[in-house]
C-alpha cells in the first residue's frame, strides 16, 4: 500500500467522521477505503500508545457503509443492521489506520459487506468486518 | 464500621472509578462515564454534535454506539477484576488506590445488531457477564436512551482476560 493518509478526502458531511479526521480515498463503486491518522486522544492502552478498539470499529462501520452506498444499483439510503468484527492484533502505535471495505452483494432490501482495518499490509489485519446493512427510502444524490 | 467510614469508603470507591475512565484517553474522547450501585455499573455517553454519524435523521454514529458498548463490557469486566480486591481490602486495595489499575481486557470479537438509531441525546448502557472464564470472559450489552425497553443498540462479544495482577 503506497497510498498516503492525505490523498484522502475529509469526510465534512458527517460530523464524527470529521472529528476523527477520516480521510475518504477514491476507488472503485461498491468499495471504500478510509484512514484515520494516529491521534493520542484516541488511544485505548495508555501503556502501550495502541488506539481503542471502538475507532477501528467505527471506521470499519463507516467505511462498509460507504462501500454500500457508492453500489451502482444501490436505490435507497442505507443504515447498519449488524455489524461483526474480530480483532487480530493491535493497531501499531504511530501509524495511520486503514480501513478496506466492499459491498459484495446487494439484494432489494440489503447489502451484504465486509472489509478489513490494517496498518502497513492489507494481508496483516487488525481487524477484520463483516456487516449488513438495511436499505432505506429514497436515494440522496451522494458523491464518493 | 461507623456512618462516616461507609460513606468514606463510598466515595473513595466512586473515585476510583471516574479514575479508571479518566485513565483512557478514549473513553475521555467520547465522554463516556459510569455510575454504579454496588458492583453494577451503568455507562453514559454525554450527548454532543461530534458523535453525530447521519446529520439528515439526525442520529448518532453506528461506530460511536460500538465503541459505547465496548467500553461498557471492558469497564464491566475491569470492574469485576477491582470489586473483590475493594472488599478484601489491605495491600490489594492500596495498589487501586494508587491508580494501578488490571490491563483492560482486549477484544476477541464483538456482534452489534443497530435496533434503533441513537437519537441526538445521552445513551445509556449496561453490561450483563454471562461467563466470566479465567482466560475468555462472553459478555451482553445493551444500550438504550430514553427507555429501558427500547435498546437502540445490543452487542455480545468475547474478551480475552488480563493476566493476574498486571
Amino acid at each position: 500500500m503506497t497510498r498516503i493518509h492525505e490523498d484522502g478526502y475529509e469526510m465534512k458531511a458527517v460530523p464524527h467522521s470529521l472529528q476523527l479526521g477520516m480521510r475518504s480515498h477514491k476507488v472503485d463503486p461498491a468499495r471504500a477505503i478510509i484512514s484515520v491518522a494516529y491521534q493520542e486522544n484516541l488511544v485505548g492502552d495508555p501503556e502501550t500508545g495502541v488506539i481503542h478498539g471502538g475507532v477501528v470499529t467505527t471506521v470499519l462501520d463507516n467505511a462498509c457503509g460507504l462501500a454500500a452506498m457508492t453500489h451502482p444499483d444501490l436505490k435507497g439510503m442505507v443504515a447498519t443492521l449488524d455489524l461483526r468484527i474480530d480483532y487480530m492484533r493491535a493497531a501499531k502505535p504511530g501509524m495511520t489506520l486503514w480501513t478496506s471495505c466492499e459491498c459484495y452483494r446487494l439484494t432489494r432490501s440489503v447489502a451484504f459487506c465486509r472489509g478489513v482495518a490494517y496498518d502497513e499490509d492489507e494481508g496483516d489485519p487488525i481487524a477484520t468486518a463483516t456487516g449488513a446493512f438495511m436499505i432505506t427510502a429514497a436515494k440522496t444524490k451522494f458523491k464518493h | 464500621m461507623n456512618v462516616e467510614q461507609a460513606q468514606t469508603r463510598k466515595e473513595r470507591r466512586d473515585a476510583m472509578l471516574d479514575g479508571l475512565s479518566a485513565s483512557i484517553p478514549y473513553i475521555r474522547f467520547l465522554d463516556v462515564e459510569f455510575t454504579r450501585m454496588g458492583d453494577e455499573l451503568t455507562g453514559r455517553l454525554n450527548y454532543s454534535e461530534k458523535l453525530i454519524g447521519n446529520p439528515m435523521i439526525p442520529a448518532l454514529h453506528g461506530g460511536v454506539v460500538s465503541a459505547f458498548l465496548e467500553i461498557t463490557a471492558q469497564t464491566q469486566l475491569t470492574w469485576d477484576l477491582i470489586w473483590p480486591k475493594l472488599e478484601e481490602g489491605g495491600e490489594a486495595e492500596a495498589t487501586l488506590l494508587r491508580g494501578e489499575f488490571p490491563r483492560t481486557p482486549k477484544t476477541i470479537n464483538l456482534t452489534i445488531d443497530y435496533l434503533r438509531s441513537g437519537r441526538p441525546r445521552d445513551a445509556y448502557a449496561r453490561a450483563i457477564v454471562q461467563k466470566a472464564g479465567r482466560r475468555v470472559a462472553n459478555v451482553r450489552v445493551e444500550a438504550w436512551q430514553d427507555s429501558r425497553d427500547r435498546p437502540i443498540a445490543a452487542a455480545h462479544g468475547n474478551f480475552l482476560m488480563p493476566g493476574e495482577s498486571k
